[in-house]
């Protein structure tokens, strides 16, 4: 944006209407809970000329990560590749192939040395040399290593850059229970092993649409992270667990719990903990946020929390010397 | 002779590799490499089969939903274990949401930019551009300001120097062949997909909590209909709001996906004549009526079988349990087999212990008569099969479908094509943009079917009666199928003492992305790109265009499991 050019102009140059951009940053504020007066100053933030460089990097993942964020509803994927930064190394999305993507993402680093931000998403494996993932036949932990040098700012997305996630749950019969030896991005820097950057972490198997798109968000108005806890969770969306939030924690309060997923009280929105409903022992913000345009969350559907946004939720039920399972993760034993 | 390294290949799920030996320009031989392996199925020995779905459906984020389908489908087979009615409606809504959605967000989002030249649309007459679509269909966004509007997006993204995710396309190659306003029509449905696909994953939230990776549950489905108004997501809202979806869905399929494949078919009949592959289809079937009264198989509404050598008159017989007809080979895999390396296993019988035999990372080639993915190689009967969207339309068609075969004839004869043209790269993106249609126009059948059971007074979706594992044999063993968009996909389980003893998953993208079997046979990809004339071997957009008309998956490929708990992980780097 020129400097005699007016805000209104550089958004109209950019096909983008004023009224759907305040909007955005009028959603965007109110999920981050800032103050009202905060979605001005994000606008004001935002109309900035040159759009924030985002390099993506995919090691051990299942793509669901992304999936989640094209299912944003404020900001939407299209309004942040195309208006508010430059998506320059992505695989699901990027139109360019083999070298000419690697050179896309040589070229991003270069032009925007010390400034990029760089997301991952899955594990990295450590085990065997890293032969168990690369790309362009480099390992992940290789690729990694070099893309983060230059990185201003990392985003862990998804339980597995952000934990280990499943590629590090326990395998009991394999000789090592991490077979592949799957690292989290935050592991891996506390270790010595990459350097050293501002660490976001976005758990969830996947996160939410919005949590994902609303850290972005945040990182775009003022260039730094949210307040974050002790496990670099943005305080704004893993502040409180998944029960406090729940809309049926007064049918919890009364006493008042769904027996059966079909029954009477599943269908009079009872809660589901004697179902096996892990919402007491996570911290995400799936009733609040919700997921898919506002429009559900496990709970509200009739299952309960799986608590994947934890870092153990898949190995609740190990027996504690590792040894096998002591029951489901996930459903209680006992009829309710 | 010279090579052509495809690495990473993008716009799939997952870690693929594709290496091509030309001669004179034209592909001699190819080599598909999955290069990332997670081990979930070791993670899933020793669990409670009642976890595995949700540890087994983040095998794909994308077909997220299909392993957990299967999953909760072993263990329903393994414990002869009967579900509700309602809950089979609502998986076939489920998965048929997936179809439609997976579908048209593959069209514009992963496949589109190999046949659209996105910068060819900044010099399209937006007035062009209105007329020409609305000959093409009566979708409302038509207008010349719209595409005015669209235009300008575009122009002031690029203008802006920094093009994200089109910079380093191969925007001006000779290949493209669509007029500009078309690029721009193209471009303006690839936001107005972003958009819809949006607003359809809300199926998947009201039944399953979230998408992706909505929720599922052994014994039924986990939500509660027709409850106290506000208390669920599946009240009678909710239920409306189902419709909704539906109805928007279709609309969008008839009258953007469907005139936009013919529309930019019209440009690419050259494609109609290469890209076949093996010529071996298998489905296992998907979508079971449950109020039919007929038998496991007639129920399905895409019935299970297999075609050989493109003979329509026969569709043979395919049984899941049957140990001499589905086997996986690793001759050329990164695995050991006890038996010996060129022992095909069943999947009940399957094992897998990593042995890693490439080349040191960072590597510049793989060597293709040795071992080279991580992928094995699923046959049937000793045979590669193509698994997928053309292979679920010809089983329609072949089986009598008269829905299919006059969807498929009109399409043929408004292209002018032959039936032949349906083996090929183009055929199948037809047949994949036909199914979502056909899919999608079942979905208004099983919404009225769920609605009239809950008129009747039967609200339920959940049987708990086998879900406490008191109540369960000490140990049993059982196969789950399904279609997944990217093709057959089963699971199968066995359970001692309440537990899992071994688990296999033998997924789409593994019969049509693996390698070379014992006798040299070639997977699907290999196979199919075989005879395509690269014009330049910088910009390897054919061999894109082919193996993205499959819609890889890579994720799902790439497994792990182990039999007998022993398994040795020895990593030899040559």
């Amino acid at each position: 944006m020129s400097h005699d050019e007016t805000f209104t102009e550089f958004l109209t140059r950019r096909g983008v209407s004023r009224r759907s951009f305040l909007a955005f940053c009028t959603a965007t504020a109110a999920a981050l809970a800032l103050p009202a007066a905060a979605a001005r100053e994000l606008a004001a933030n935002l109309a900035v000329a040159r759009r924030p460089s985002v390099i993506w990097l995919s090691f051990q993942e299942c793509t669901g990560c992304t999936e989640s964020l094209t299912r944003s509803g404020e900001p939407t994927v299209e309004a942040l590749i195309l208006d508010h930064l430059s998506l320059d190394y992505h695989h699901t999305l990027q139109a360019a192939s083999g070298e000419a993507a690697e050179q896309a993402r040589r070229d991003a680093m270069a032009a925007n040395w010390g400034s990029y931000v760089l997301v991952v998403d899955g594990s990295i494996p450590t085990a065997d040399g890293g032969v168990w993932s690369t790309i362009a036949g480099v390992t992940n932990l290789e690729m990694l290593r070099e893309t983060i040098e230059g990185a201003a700012l990392v985003i862990a997305v998804g339980t597995c850059a952000a934990f280990g996630g499943i590629p590090a749950a326990a395998a009991v019969t394999a000789p090592n229970i991490n077979q592949s030896g799957a690292r989290s991005v935050g592991e891996l820097m506390d270790a010595g092993e990459i350097v050293t950057r501002t660490l976001i972490n976005v758990p969830g198997c996947p996160p939410v649409p919005d949590v994902i798109s609303g850290t972005i968000a945040y990182f775009l108005a003022y260039g730094t992270a949210p307040e974050l806890d002790d496990q670099r969770r943005p305080i704004p969306y893993y502040g409180t667990t998944v029960h406090e939030q729940c809309p049926r924690i007064w049918h919890y309060r009364n006493g008042e719990f769904a027996f059966a997923f079909d029954d009477e009280r599943a269908q009079q929105g009872y809660c589901l903990y004697l179902l096996g409903c892990k919402g007491p022992e996570t911290r995400n913000a799936c009733p609040r946020v919700r997921w898919n345009l506002n429009t559900s969350f496990p709970m509200h559907s009739g299952h309960g929390c799986l608590g994947c946004s934890e870092a153990a939720f898949w190995d609740r039920a190990l027996a504690v010397d590792g040894s096998g399972f002591t029951g489901s993760c996930f459903y209680p034993d006992v009829r309710p | 002779m010279s090579t052509i390294v495809v690495d990473p290949v993008t716009r799939i799920e997952g870690h693929l590799r594709i290496e091509a030996e030309t001669e004179n320009g034209i592909i001699s031989r190819a080599a598909s490499t999955g290069t990332m392996l997670r081990g979930i199925e070791n993670v899933l020995i020793g669990r409670d089969p009642r976890d595995a779905w949700a540890v087994a459906q983040r095998i794909c984020g994308v077909c997220t939903l299909v392993h957990g389908i299967a999953s909760v489908r072993a263990v329903e087979n393994a414990l002869a274990y009967p579900i509700p009615p309602n809950a089979e409606l609502i998986r076939n809504l489920m998965i048929s949401a997936q179809f439609v959605h997976d579908h048209v967000m593959h069209f514009y989002h992963l496949h589109a930019m190999d046949w659209v030249d996105v910068v060819s649309a900044l010099s399209a007459d937006p007035q062009a551009a209105a007329d020409l679509q609305q000959c093409l269909s009566p979708w409302p966004n038509s207008s010349a300001s719209y595409f005015s509007d669209v235009k300008q997006r575009l122009s002031g993204f690029i203008g802006s120097g920094q093009l994200g995710i089109f910079a380093n396309g191969y925007w001006g190659h000779p290949e493209y062949k669509l007029p500009p306003e078309l690029n721009l029509i193209a471009f303006a449905h690839y936001l107005e997909a972003l958009d819809w696909q949006r607003k359809v994953a809300r199926l998947h939230a009201l039944f399953g909590g979230k998408n992706p990776h909505p929720n599922f549950i052994v014994g039924g489905a986990p939500c509660a209909l027709g409850g106290t108004a506000g208390a669920t997501a599946v009240d009678d809202q909710g239920l409306a709001l189902v419709g909704e979806i539906i109805t928007d869905m279709r609309r969008f399929v008839d009258e953007v996906y469907i005139p936009d494949t013919l529309a930019i078919a019209r440009y690419y009949k050259d494609w109609a004549q290469r890209g076949e592959g093996v010529g071996n289809f298998m489905t296992y079937g998907e979508f079971p009526d449950p109020l039919s009264g007929a038998d496991e198989m007639g129920r399905l509404f895409i019935p299970r079988g297999v075609i050989l050598n493109r003979d329509l008159s026969t569709i043979h017989p395919v049984d899941l349990s049957d140990e001499t007809q589905i086997q996986e080979y690793v001759s050329h895999s990164w695995y050991n087999y006890s038996g010996g390396q060129d022992q095909p296993l069943h999947p009940y019988a399957g094992e897998t212990r990593p042995n890693y035999t490439g080349p040191q990372p960072p590597y510049d080639n793989l060597a293709m008569d040795q071992a080279y993915s991580w992928l094995k190689s699923p046959r049937w009967k000793g045979k590669p099969m193509e698994v997928g969207p053309l292979a679920r339309v010809l089983m329609l068609y072949a089986s009598g479908h008269e829905t299919t075969q006059t969807l498929v004839n009109e399409t043929l004869t408004e292209l002018k094509l032959p039936l032949s043209a349906l083996y090929s790269t183009l055929g199948r993106v037809a047949a994949r943009t036909l199914e979502t249609k056909l899919i999608g126009d079942q979905m208004a059948v099983w919404y009225d079917q769920l609605l009239g059971n809950l008129q009747s007074g039967d609200s339920r979706t959940h049987n708990d009666e086998l879900f406490y594992p008191d109540t369960w044999p000490s140990s049993a063993q059982g196969a789950g199928y399904t279609e997944a968009p990217r093709g057959a996909l089963a699971h199968w389980i066995v359970i001692q003492d309440r537990r899992i003893a071994n688990y296999q998953a033998v997924v789409p993208s593994t019969w049509n992305a693996g390698p070379r079997d014992a006798q040299g046979q070639e997977g699907p990809y290999e196979a199919a790109l075989k005879g395509h004339r690269i014009h330049d071997p910088q910009q390897p957009l054919e061999i894109l265009r082919t193996i993205h008309s499959f819609d890889p998956c890579l994720a799902c490929a790439v497994h792990l499991m182990d039999l007998d708990g022993g398994s040795q992980i020895r990593v030899t780097v040559s």
